[in-house]
């Protein structure tokens, strides 16, 4: 993929259909925090420093496409405008924080989307990969090999006792922070979300919103993913989030099953209704679309709806955020409302199409 | 109950007001409560929660006084104690050494332990990691020796020697 594309295309990996558990589980994702040795940790290093970490990472981009079967590309982020990183952020490849500062900052993306590397972030590694549906060891596997070769090539900042080193302590240890996306509309209508969020918690998870920490859960979309990073290994780590997210998953199916069984006629009606209104309006908000597109698509999975069923809804997520519409757009600043009636064209087309 | 205002989402404050002895009450939820100015929620959420964090790197009933001057500093990226309990981040790896004792009763309040079990960097030694090993497999030989299942337990300890004898450590302690 190149670069034009992953800005100018909504698709990316994680949105492909047909994974495990895909029915509920958006994607799944995996983030390893690194720091060179004999840095500081970016909050306290200079403009100086800072460059100094980029290009020892940019060096490593050979190391990385030798390795691998597709190429790695690098980045900076200096050089792209702000609405672009806001894309970026909007496709899960970088997080908020790093869309905000861009100077000395870069990221190296696999040209596949399934892995990208922040540089400079809060630590000076951001290791991510992300996979579609419940895939968390196929995503660990990843971002370990990339670990691993850049381990290879610079010293990590480590410590026998700590573990790897960050600038945070709630990272710590192993600087695993394994997510998982989920979509969970029937938990949400039936009221159930709040006791499998507290029960969620107390194994020692956290819940969040889409776009990570103090998002809203929009859409009923919600990211589990592990709160400890220290005193446990990997695998351990991993197999706690997966068996709690297919109890979540168990419970939102039996939920969904509940739902269409004691009220089949309203869920029809909802359902149908939602498809109705992104098919044919003409102005829609984020909110609603995002809310509506949460119907549907579950809706789809339950059987009830079969048109647009070639449509991806992971997809359309993306392409009805504000800056990726902006983006799309050849106009250089849209206002709130032709916002929306540009969001509603393009559901209206894609819903068509497919 | 449904907010008096917007009549759509849930309420979630009641707010009793009175002007010239006269008592009204209203059930706001947070958005129509904001929009009145009746309560101003001047946090942001997101900053908030960094803000809970930070909070808990400070408050402890038994602290160090050499923590609370937190003069002390880092003599490769100069972060003093201080600092961190102002913005909780740590300045370089460094800090980790110099401050090791004040983070560690931290690091057992944010993760209930404070070792490391995980991945270790291959250039870091392999010693390490055997040395790892041989703890887990110590602890498991306590409980069959517990169990009294001595047969597993000799087992163990054999494949403990090999380890030490492996790093060198044969016979000595860890």
């Amino acid at each position: 993929m190149l670069m034009k594309n992953l800005l100018d295309q909504p698709f990316v990996h994680w949105m492909s259909s047909g994974a495990q558990d895909g029915d509920i589980v958006l994607a799944s994702r995996i983030r390893l925090a690194r720091n060179l040795e004999g840095i500081p940790f970016p909050q306290r290093a200079n403009g100086e420093q800072l460059s100094q970490v980029v290009s020892q990472l940019k060096s490593s981009l050979c190391d990385l496409n030798s390795n691998e079967q597709s190429d790695y590309m690098f980045i900076d982020l200096e050089k792209l405008p702000l609405l672009e990183r806001l894309v970026l952020v909007e496709k899960h490849i970088i997080s908020p924080d790093h869309a905000r500062e861009a100077s000395n900052r870069a990221i190296l993306v696999k040209q596949d989307t399934t892995v990208s590397i922040m540089v400079n972030e809060e630590d000076h590694l951001r290791i991510q990969c992300l996979m579609p549906g419940l895939n968390l060891v196929k995503a660990f596997t990843s971002a370990n090999q990339v670990d691993d070769i850049i381990e290879n090539k610079h010293a990590l900042a480590f410590n026998e006792e700590l573990g790897y080193l960050t600038s945070c302590p709630t990272n710590l240890g192993t600087g695993l922070r394994a997510s998982v996306m989920v979509h969970l509309p029937a938990l949400v209508l039936t009221g159930q979300i709040n006791r499998i969020v507290n029960a969620v918690i107390q194994l020692g998870l956290t819940v969040r919103g889409l776009y990570g920490e103090g998002t809203e859960a929009v859409g009923n979309i919600f990211q589990i993913s592990n709160q400890l990073t220290l005193g446990f290994t990997e695998q351990e780590i991993i197999d706690n989030l997966y068996s709690v997210v297919k109890q979540v998953v168990d419970h939102e199916r039996t939920a969904r099953g509940g739902l269409y069984a004691d009220t089949t006629d309203m869920l029809v009606d909802r359902v149908w209704r939602a498809y109705g209104t992104l098919k044919y309006a003409r102005s829609i908000s984020g909110q609603e679309a995002l809310a509506l597109l949460s119907d549907v698509r579950m809706g789809y999975e339950l059987g009830i709806i079969n048109e647009g069923s070639n449509c991806n809804f992971n997809e359309l997520m993306v392409i009805t955020r504000p800056n990726f519409l902006q983006k799309m757009s050849d106009r250089p600043e849209l206002s709130g409302n032709e916002r929306k009636k540009l969001r509603a064209q393009i559901i209206r087309e894609k819903l068509t199409n497919d | 109950m449904l907010c008096d205002e917007c009549k759509s989402r849930t309420a979630c404050m009641h707010i009793i007001k009175i002007v010239n002895n006269q008592k009204t009450e209203k059930n706001l939820c947070a958005e129509c409560a904001k929009a009145a100015g009746e309560i101003s929620l001047s946090f942001d959420t997101q900053s908030y929660v960094h803000d809970f964090l930070k909070g808990i790197f400070n408050h402890g009933l038994f602290v160090d006084p050499q923590m609370l001057r937190g003069q002390e500093s880092c003599s490769e990226c100069g972060m003093t104690y201080t600092d961190f309990n102002r913005k909780g981040k740590v300045g370089c790896s460094a800090c980790y050494t110099v401050f090791g004792g004040q983070f560690e009763p931290l690091l057992k309040r944010i993760h209930g332990s404070s070792s490391h079990t995980g991945k270790i960097p291959k250039r870091n030694g392999g010693t390490l990691k055997i040395r790892q090993q041989i703890k887990k497999i110590r602890q498991q030989l306590e409980q069959y020796v517990i169990n009294e299942e001595y047969e597993k337990a000799v087992l163990l300890r054999d494949e403990i020697k090999n380890l030490e004898k492996e790093i060198g450590l044969s016979g000595k302690e860890e």
